[in-house]
């Protein structure tokens, strides 16, 4: 009997196909107008990456600015306010709007839903590639506003300082209005595809996890992005025209501005984590070569996650003008949120009990998710507690919690993801070794940025500051020091990713033992994804041993 | 852990702060306990259950009993968190009843703070000790924040209506007022000082009227004369409402052109208009009434501070 054993029964390496969807055609136009959903994501891959360096570089700028009280690099003011200014505005603009809202699911999603649907395609191959011009597109008007001068409302456009201040705050807006449009058709084609391109035998419960976590994404997008888009154009036409929906002066409310933009802009939080809690589902169970612990459960806290979040905006105002029945309801409401937060944490180290775990760069990428979203998801605590909030509101503790959630888990997860997809991407392993030092330096670089702005914020010092008190000098001389250190981890991993383009292809079509139906094609895969339909015999994430065919 | 505490949080100005810093410190010791709970097993599976080759990996699906534990236990943590929380939160939003109101009008990018006995202050809040004070808050332009982090205080400022929010200080001395709600270029540099004055510190600071005047009288401003700070005081204290300073007649007489010369007064006399005159107008207003007007204006006796008095008589004299 022992013989009949086998730990990898599914997936044997075929022959490579010679031509795969990388090779198939080429040329500037079979890219451009290229329905094929890999490609997208492809293009949006590099999209979203190009515009994280370019977040990331005004990033590095806010931090060399704030690492002295005097602004001077080498005895240069490096930034005066007003360009301090802008500089976050648009660091918070690109790396929301432009960078992780459309990050995993554009990209990643793209690539790997149709795939581990065992399908050929998303349900609208059309409004995919339309997607993603309106992406291009969006991102083309923000950088023009950037040429224009740029705008200094901060990401969050708050009135009246956004409809009375100067620059081309319109252009900005209608970018990203375009690119809210960008966001609802993904999400409805991901939700078309998921309902109507799922493989023979494949039911909502044997979907991976990915796709519950994308899936709740998807709807999210469809549901939330619109009341953002109609809320830019009220306040391009107030800036226009002085319709007066937001500007006291004129007969409006300021607080109606915060109350619209954040019913968007809360769930959009949960655009940015789901598909990042999304991926970690994903590479728990594989480099654990075991069965996913309750499977139901982190499904369904996806989708919980998914509703919650339409109900909980009202926590960014405790202290903004709102009635106060209102905030302690907001209050409330919102510790909803750490329930099923804590249930796929609680669920994911069940997966890791009794494993036989693997610690490649996704792995090491999936447990530094597990330690940054603990932080970022506790301190979050402190935040929803009214008491505490009221002093820590609007201050650095705020920024540092958010990036904690953004950036220390979805960025995480995202760049795991991108590890354990690049394989099947691109058909290129990458340096195991390399791999292990960009996720260090990751690691130390971001807890040594933003540890430090909890103790920043809890002692008193306000967000969007171009001076400071000297008191705080010590500690934002050692945030910016991090900041380097996470620039270079990531100029390592995107060398050590590049450079293993330049080799053969080497990847063997499952190099991590995977479950899902992605696994189960080539590597990269072939234009069509898959040989023939494949048909789901197996749960996924089923690590039993198989009896071999008798 | 006094030390802890001091190294996370502003030095305590009230009472409320202390509750806020025991609440503080009580969820960080939680985070701990809960960040170790998660971060431990992580790096403890990841060694113990280290890939060994031909390892057979046990099918547990789910448990049940774990599932609703882990849902149920922090779903009740979290019910006690939030009464935690919103027992602070009553504090902060009741003002008590005695409260001194304190006005302020927030601008880019500057705080004034004005008394109920009409004294004002630019950037400079006195408030007195161990007594409630409660503060109307306005905004001219844009959104604020009126912060005081030894305080544990903040709330937002906006334009076309008024927010509200108060502290019980209870230390004397400096502390720190900073605008938290971003409002552009000078948003960084909107800071106030409060000063908590013991009883008499601060019946001194209402005697003179706040300390804005002193802008006006020290000469480093060309644009804040002692005239100009008579003008504030015409616009502000209801002088307009029956004086003109442009020499048309209204229901008491114009300040264009009267300074340095007689006036004929209703009881056949006449009188010089000089610092004298003026004074004593504006305390005892009937004492000497102009010719042709009635003798209906109100004492500014107590209303009105000697600096105020100054830049009154400057005003009047500039206006020739």
């Amino acid at each position: 009997m022992d013989q009949a054993i086998k730990t990898t029964p599914r997936i044997g390496d075929r022959p490579r196909p010679r031509k795969n969807y990388l090779n198939e055609t080429r040329g500037f136009k079979s890219w451009a107008f290229t329905l094929d959903h890999k490609r997208i994501g492809i293009m949006y891959l590099i999209g979203v990456l190009f515009s994280f360096l370019l977040g990331g570089i005004f990033a590095l700028l806010v931090r060399l600015t704030l690492l002295s009280p005097t602004h001077k690099i080498f005895g240069q003011v490096l930034l005066t306010a007003e360009q301090y200014n802008r500089v976050f505005t648009l660091h918070g603009a690109i790396m929301v709007f432009l960078f992780i809202i459309p990050a995993i699911p554009a990209s990643l999603g793209n690539f790997v839903l149709p795939l581990m649907l065992g399908a050929k395609d998303v349900a609208f191959p059309r409004l995919n590639l339309f997607s993603f011009y309106l992406w291009l597109t969006g991102a083309l008007m923000a950088l023009t506003a950037m040429v224009f001068g740029a705008v200094d409302t901060g990401w969050t456009f708050y009135t009246p300082y956004s409809t009375t201040t100067d620059g081309p705050v319109t252009l900005m807006t209608a970018a990203v209005f375009v690119l809210g449009f960008s966001s609802i058709f993904t999400g409805l084609n991901f939700i078309a595809t998921v309902h109507k391109l799922r493989a023979p035998g494949m039911g909502w419960f044997d979907l991976p996890l990915f796709i519950w976590g994308i899936y709740s994404t998807a709807v999210i997008q469809v549901l939330a992005t619109p009341v953002l888009g109609i809320t830019l154009v009220l306040l391009m036409l107030e800036r226009s025209f002085g319709i007066g929906i937001f500007d006291p002066r004129i007969g409006g409310d300021p607080v109606l501005f915060q109350h619209f933009f954040w019913f968007y802009s809360h769930p959009a939080v949960y655009i940015m984590i789901l598909p990042g809690m999304a991926i970690i589902s994903e590479l728990i169970p594989t480099f654990s070569q075991k069965t996913i612990f309750g499977y139901r459960a982190i499904a369904y806290s996806s989708v919980s996650l998914a509703l919650v979040s339409f109900i909980v905006w009202g926590h960014h105002m405790f202290v903004a003008g709102q009635s106060q029945l209102a905030t302690v309801v907001f209050s409330a409401l919102t510790f909803l949120v750490a329930i099923p937060s804590g249930v796929k944490v609680f669920n994911w180290l069940g997966t890791m009990y009794q494993g036989n775990i693997k610690l490649d760069t996704p792995m090491l990428y999936a447990m530094s998710f597990l330690v940054l979203f603990a932080i970022g998801g506790l301190t979050g605590i402190f935040l929803g507690t009214l008491a505490t909030d009221v002093h820590l509101t609007d201050t650095y503790f705020v920024v540092a919690h958010f990036h904690y959630v953004m950036m220390g888990s979805t960025v995480t997860a995202f760049i795991g993801g991108l590890h354990y997809w690049w394989p099947k991407m691109t058909g290129r392993m990458y340096s195991e070794k390399w791999g292990r030092v960009g996720c260090l330096l990751w690691n130390v670089g971001f807890n040594m940025t933003f540890l430090t702005q909890f103790f920043l914020g809890s002692k008193g010092m306000p967000r969007r500051y171009y001076n400071y008190l000297d008191q705080f000098q010590p500690l934002h001389a050692f945030s910016t020091v991090g900041s380097w250190i996470i620039g270079l981890g990531l100029f390592i991993t995107a060398a050590y990713l590049l450079a293993s383009l330049r080799k053969p292809a080497d990847a063997p079509d499952n190099p991590w033992n995977g479950t899902t139906l992605e696994w189960q094609t080539s590597s990269p895969p072939i234009t069509h994804n898959f040989e023939e339909q494949p048909v789901l015999e197996r749960e996924p994430y089923d690590y039993r041993p198989v009896v071999a065919a008798r | 852990m006094e030390w802890l505490r001091r190294l996370m949080m502003p030095a305590q100005g009230s009472e409320f702060a202390k509750e806020i810093d025991n609440m503080y410190m009580g969820l960080f010791w939680l985070s701990v306990v809960l960040f170790l709970m998660i971060a431990i097993p992580t790096v403890y599976f990841a060694w113990r259950y280290r890939y060994r080759p031909g390892r057979v990996t046990p099918h547990n699906t789910h448990n049940t009993t774990l599932e609703i534990t882990w849902t149920v236990l922090p779903l009740l943590l979290c019910v006690a968190i939030f009464f935690w929380g919103l027992k602070g939160w009553m504090e902060y939003a009741v003002a008590p009843g005695e409260a001194m109101e304190v006005q302020i009008t927030a601008k880019k990018w500057l705080w004034q703070f004005e008394y109920p006995d009409g004294s004002r202050t630019i950037n400079d809040l006195h408030v007195p000790i161990n007594k409630p004070v409660k503060f109307i808050m306005t905004s001219e332009d844009v959104i604020h924040d009126f912060f005081v982090p030894d305080m544990r205080v903040k709330h937002d400022i906006i334009p076309g209506r008024y927010t509200e929010v108060w502290f019980n200080p209870t230390v004397h001395g400096q502390h720190v007022i900073t605008c938290a709600e971003y409002c552009g270029k000078g948003h960084s540099d909107m800071h106030a000082v409060l000063t908590v004055d013991n009883d008499a510190e601060f019946a001194k600071f209402l005697e003179t009227g706040g300390t804005e005047w002193e802008d006006y009288f020290n000469g480093k401003d060309p644009k804040k004369t002692p005239a100009d700070w008579g003008k504030v005081q015409y616009e502000t204290k209801g002088c307009n409402s029956c004086h003109t300073i442009d020499g048309s007649k209204s229901k008491g007489p114009t300040w264009k052109g009267i300074y340095g010369h007689m006036v004929e007064l209703n009881n056949g006399t006449s009188v010089l208009v000089d610092d004298d005159y003026l004074r004593e107008s504006m305390l005892y207003p009937n004492a000497k009434v102009v010719k042709g007007f009635e003798p209906i204006m109100p004492t500014f006796q107590g209303l009105l501070k000697e600096n105020q008095i100054k830049g009154l008589q400057a005003f009047i004299k500039s206006l020739q």
